[in-house]
């Protein structure tokens, strides 16, 4: 068997948990990891009687994903029930978007190994989270929390545009920072709050499409790549041996990374989806619209874009800074206070800022962006080369001072009197003849000379001079 | 003893206290020779407050409409045991307005009735003949007021469940415009067709209450932002001149539907006469979709309640079978036990509706019919102030007569029902009698948030009778 005549098919739902403080038909908070079936109101209950109310930031949300997925914004849309019965469900049915949802017709841009990759959005619909329900190992128990009932979603359902693992990861960490950028989500996938359903099958080359199997549930980048994979090898090798795949529903299993049935197509659920006649159409005037659309912020598309044009950063280092939203914040404040050398300014963040924290926690970093700043300054106008440069980052680290204050303290303040340099220079030629001499057969050993210089200065001569000075004295004459 | 509102005002102006009206009342609650009531109330008896509008006024309310800390079972043994934790929105007005809410009405189960012969807390009993049914689905309501246990009782009304028992038991009953009145802790049926509205012995006494519940809710996103009137003024205003239409359709009637009764045809007529005599103007006009609206609610109606009654499910509150092994047996044995048998009728016709495949055939048609029935009260109201008609072929049936066969019971709703589809307000007034003696009325209806003009025939009807 061979993956190579195969080509993978696949299709994305996402759903979003939309950030907003009360649930998206009542006025229960959302507040997550609170005590079990604390944070719900009669609504969320499904008590005899009570009807939703809409939360109207919701609609702005849901508009806003819409707009940055370049969507058609559909200005009357209504919401609809999907029916089924589960306990963690409790009015037997989820207030969804059926025939007429939000958004429509989009499409998402992003890069993957430097190739540009582009994702038809089919459509953007809001609903509503059910409960979870937990089931007691060896026990005839299960219990139900209904504080995330009623949780405001929007599902993000993609064109079966993506043919492997890795575009998937790509098109799932640009949709993340998508919603992250817009502050309509928070993004967390342990807590749920993010979450990937993947339809994947599996054809010849140029064949026609074959049957799906859905991947439901998936919480971690890694897992949806590790699912898809060992899904898309189960379906090639499934047909390989003259069977046909079943369209079903299946979860992956991270710790024996295989995917396994859930339920299949014949018990599937019958939805009887119809429009919800507790709540009247919604309208969004073009007002609205516009008023929503001002508000965009700037994504990572145009940040990249921008970061290549304004500051001449390669494709690797835009990406990377405007992969996240505080990242690219951290960025911009830095450069906003030291602009002459915006490419040393990114340099510092991908490789020493962001080894330091995570990125969603740049925001937090003992090193602001203004402190870094000031390093960045002194390292441009030689107050220090780049190895002190690094011992400062690492002082700053534990103390509120700025870099400057550090390196008058310390002094550290680069060497770049050529006397002082010269007169350690001759001291190491006289005092190793031997090193010289293979110096004459080697010039490698420059290095050694250098690494010398230094460590008798301390890290504080200017490498520049030093280079200089010893170049021009080992080739001299013997005296 | 004369309980319409100002009677009773009257007397306590007089210096009766409140509690001289009640205990009598009371005494023959607690009888419930009818069966009309459910649960009562425990009432104390407050002074008589000249600033509240319905002070000291003994109302009851249908029991589908939840009343904090009172058992409220919409006749269901699903929801026998089930006490609600907050008060729906009428609840709440009614109290402000000073309101004594005497008890809970029996109905049919969950509103799903013509008869009130479908509660898990038996039949209620027609006022005027035992042998009778009372109507429903708000036959306890109906009754309670025929019988002079309270001055006026809430209903709701999805296809006629106001109307048709009032109709049948003599008394005023009122559908308002959909949206006119909350229905937040009103246990729905079917939502796009389900409101709430009063029942009372005296016209005067619909406008006042309709007055008192009536407006915007933030908790009903369906209830919608009108200006309430001051209904009762209608009253006194008359029909001159006011033009009143008599749809054709309502009278040829065809195979499908039973004929009119001949006590029916003859207070139609007496009606016509006497809205003549008051200076009103009768042309006949036409409804030419009314064939279609029995079948289009039917389809309707169980969609939206299949859904709605999807909540009872045995897991949260109401009745959990006790035998259940397997959560699909906790569902299938709770709601088989709980529901009655036309509950469960409607609720697998309602999932058949919807279903992938006959969605199209069924539910989509028949909002595409419904649109066809608005527009033709659309175009009607452009030559015409109002409508009279029946309020069902014939007047009440006995017991068991029609309960053997559905779609015979399903066609006493055949005049009230079009009022629902397109959301209109409608009355239905006493204002016959049968050959047995029981009760006839009229149905008035008028276009969206004229409740006004209902009022005003309404009164020139009671008038013409001698209605004090």
């Amino acid at each position: 068997m061979s993956m190579q005549d195969w080509e993978i098919v696949i299709g994305c739902e996402v759903h979003c948990q939309l950030d907003t403080q009360t649930k998206i038909f009542s006025g229960a908070p959302t507040t997550f990891g609170m005590e079990a079936n604390t944070q719900v109101a009669s609504v969320d209950l499904g008590l005899p009687g009570v009807l939703p109310v809409l939360n109207e930031k919701v609609i702005g949300f849901a508009i806003k994903a819409g707009l940055a997925l370049e969507c058609t914004i559909n200005q009357v849309n209504e919401f609809a029930r999907k029916n089924y019965f589960y306990p963690d469900l409790p009015k037997g049915y989820q207030i969804s978007q059926a025939e007429l949802p939000i958004c429509e017709h989009g499409k998402l841009d992003f890069f993957l190994n430097g190739q540009s990759k582009r994702v038809g959005i089919t459509r953007i619909h809001m609903e509503e989270d059910a409960g979870k329900s937990s089931h007691l190992s060896g026990k005839p128990i299960s219990l139900v929390d209904l504080n995330r009932a009623g949780t405001p979603l929007v599902e993000i359902v993609s064109e079966p545009d993506m043919g492997s693992a890795d575009e998937v990861v790509a098109y799932l960490k640009e949709l993340r920072a998508i919603v992250l950028y817009l502050g309509i989500c928070d993004g967390n996938m342990e807590e749920g709050s993010f979450r990937c359903d993947a339809n994947v099958s599996v054809r010849k080359r140029g064949a026609e499409l074959g049957t799906r199997c859905e991947l439901k549930n998936i919480n971690s980048f890694k897992f949806i790549k590790d699912a898809i994979n060992y899904e898309a090898f189960r379906q090639v090798e499934l047909i390989e041996a003259g069977g046909l795949v079943r369209q079903e529903t299946r979860l992956y299993n991270p710790d024996r990374g295989i995917t396994f049935t859930m339920r299949t197509k014949e018990e599937a659920h019958d939805y009887r989806y119809f429009p919800d006649p507790d709540l009247p159409s919604i309208v969004i005037s073009d007002e609205e619209l516009e008023a929503i659309r001002k508000e965009l912020p700037e994504l990572p598309a145009e940040k990249r874009e921008r970061y290549q044009s304004s500051f001449s950063l390669s494709v690797y280092d835009s990406e990377v800074l405007a992969a996240d939203k505080h990242v690219a914040q951290y960025f911009e404040t830095s450069i906003d206070a030291f602009s002459k050398t915006p490419k040393i300014t990114a340099n510092w963040i991908i490789n020493e800022v962001l080894r330091e924290t995570k990125a969603s926690d740049v925001g937090h970093f003992t090193i602001t962006p203004t402190r870094l700043a000031g390093l960045i300054a002194l390292l441009d106008d030689k107050t220090i080369n780049g190895k002190i440069a690094k011992t400062v980052f690492e002082k700053m680290l534990t103390t509120a001072a700025s870099a400057e204050e550090i390196v008058s303290a310390e002094g550290l303040r680069q060497v770049s009197d050529s006397g002082a340099i010269e007169s350690v220079v001759d001291r190491l030629i006289e005092e190793n003849p031997d090193k010289v001499e293979q110096y004459r057969a080697k010039p490698k050993m420059l290095g050694w000379f250098v690494g010398q210089v230094m460590k008798a200065m301390k890290g504080k001569a200017n490498p520049a001079i030093v280079n200089d000075i010893l170049v021009k004295k080992l080739n001299e004459e013997p005296k | 003893m004369d309980l319409s509102f100002k009677a009773l005002r009257r007397s306590y102006e007089n210096g009766k206290s409140v509690a001289s009206v009640l205990e009598p009342l009371q005494a023959a609650q607690k009888e419930n020779r009818h069966n009309a009531f459910i649960t009562l109330n425990a009432v104390d008896y407050p002074d008589f407050d000249p600033s509240k509008k319905l002070s000291g006024i003994p109302i009851a309310l249908k029991d589908n409409i939840v009343t904090k800390g009172i058992r409220t079972t919409a006749a269901s043994k699903m929801l026998s045991n089930f006490i609600p934790p907050y008060d729906a929105t009428v609840v709440t007005k009614l109290k402000n307005a000073g309101a004594l809410l005497v008890g809970k009405n029996n109905l049919d189960e969950f509103a799903m009735g013509s008869s009130n012969e479908n509660s898990a807390f038996g039949k209620v009993l027609n006022a005027h003949d035992s042998a009778y049914v009372p109507g429903g689905s708000s036959g306890g309501s109906a009754t309670a007021v025929a019988a002079n246990l309270c001055a006026a009782a809430l209903g709701s009304d999805t296809g006629g469940s106001i109307r048709q028992p009032a109709n049948y038991s003599g008394v005023v009953g009122l559908k308002p415009t959909y949206g006119r009145v909350s229905r937040y802790g009103l246990i729905a049926f079917a939502s796009s067709l389900d409101q709430i509205g009063p029942l009372s012995h005296k016209v005067e006494d619909a406008a006042t209450l309709l007055e008192v519940i009536s407006g915007y809710d933030k908790n009903d996103m369906t209830s919608a932002k009108k200006e309430v009137p001051k209904f009762a003024k209608f009253c006194e205003q008359g029909v001159e001149g006011m033009r009143v239409g008599v749809p054709q359709e309502y009278f040829d009637i065809d195979v499908d539907n039973p004929h009119l009764s001949k006590g029916v045809e003859e207070t139609i007529r007496a009606s016509i006469v006497a809205l003549e005599k008051a200076g009103a103007i009768i042309e006949k006009v036409s409804l030419p979709h009314t064939s279609y609206a029995v079948a289009t609610y039917y389809l309707i109606a169980t969609a939206e309640s299949s859904s709605n009654l999807s909540r009872f499910d045995g897991v949260r509150f109401g009745h959990r079978s006790s035998s259940a092994q397997t959560l699909d047996e906790l569902y299938q044995k709770s709601r088989s036990e709980g529901f009655g048998e036309e509950v469960k009728r409607r609720i697998m016709l309602g999932t058949y509706v919807l279903s992938a495949g006959f969605y199209d055939a069924y539910y989509r048609k028949a909002q595409r019919v419904r649109t066809l029935i608005t527009r033709d009260f659309e175009e009607v109201f452009q030559e015409v102030d109002m409508l009279l008609t029946p309020v069902t072929p014939s007047p009440a049936f006995r017991f068991g007569e029609k309960s053997e066969d559905p779609l015979q019971m399903y066609l006493e709703d055949i005049f009230t029902i079009s009022c629902n589809l397109a959301g209109l307000p409608g009355m239905s007034i006493p204002f016959g009698e049968s050959e047995a003696g029981l009760p006839i009325g009229v149905q008035l209806l008028s276009p969206w948030w004229e409740e006004g003009r209902l009022f005003q025939a309404g009164r020139q009807l009671e008038l013409s009778r001698g209605v004090e």
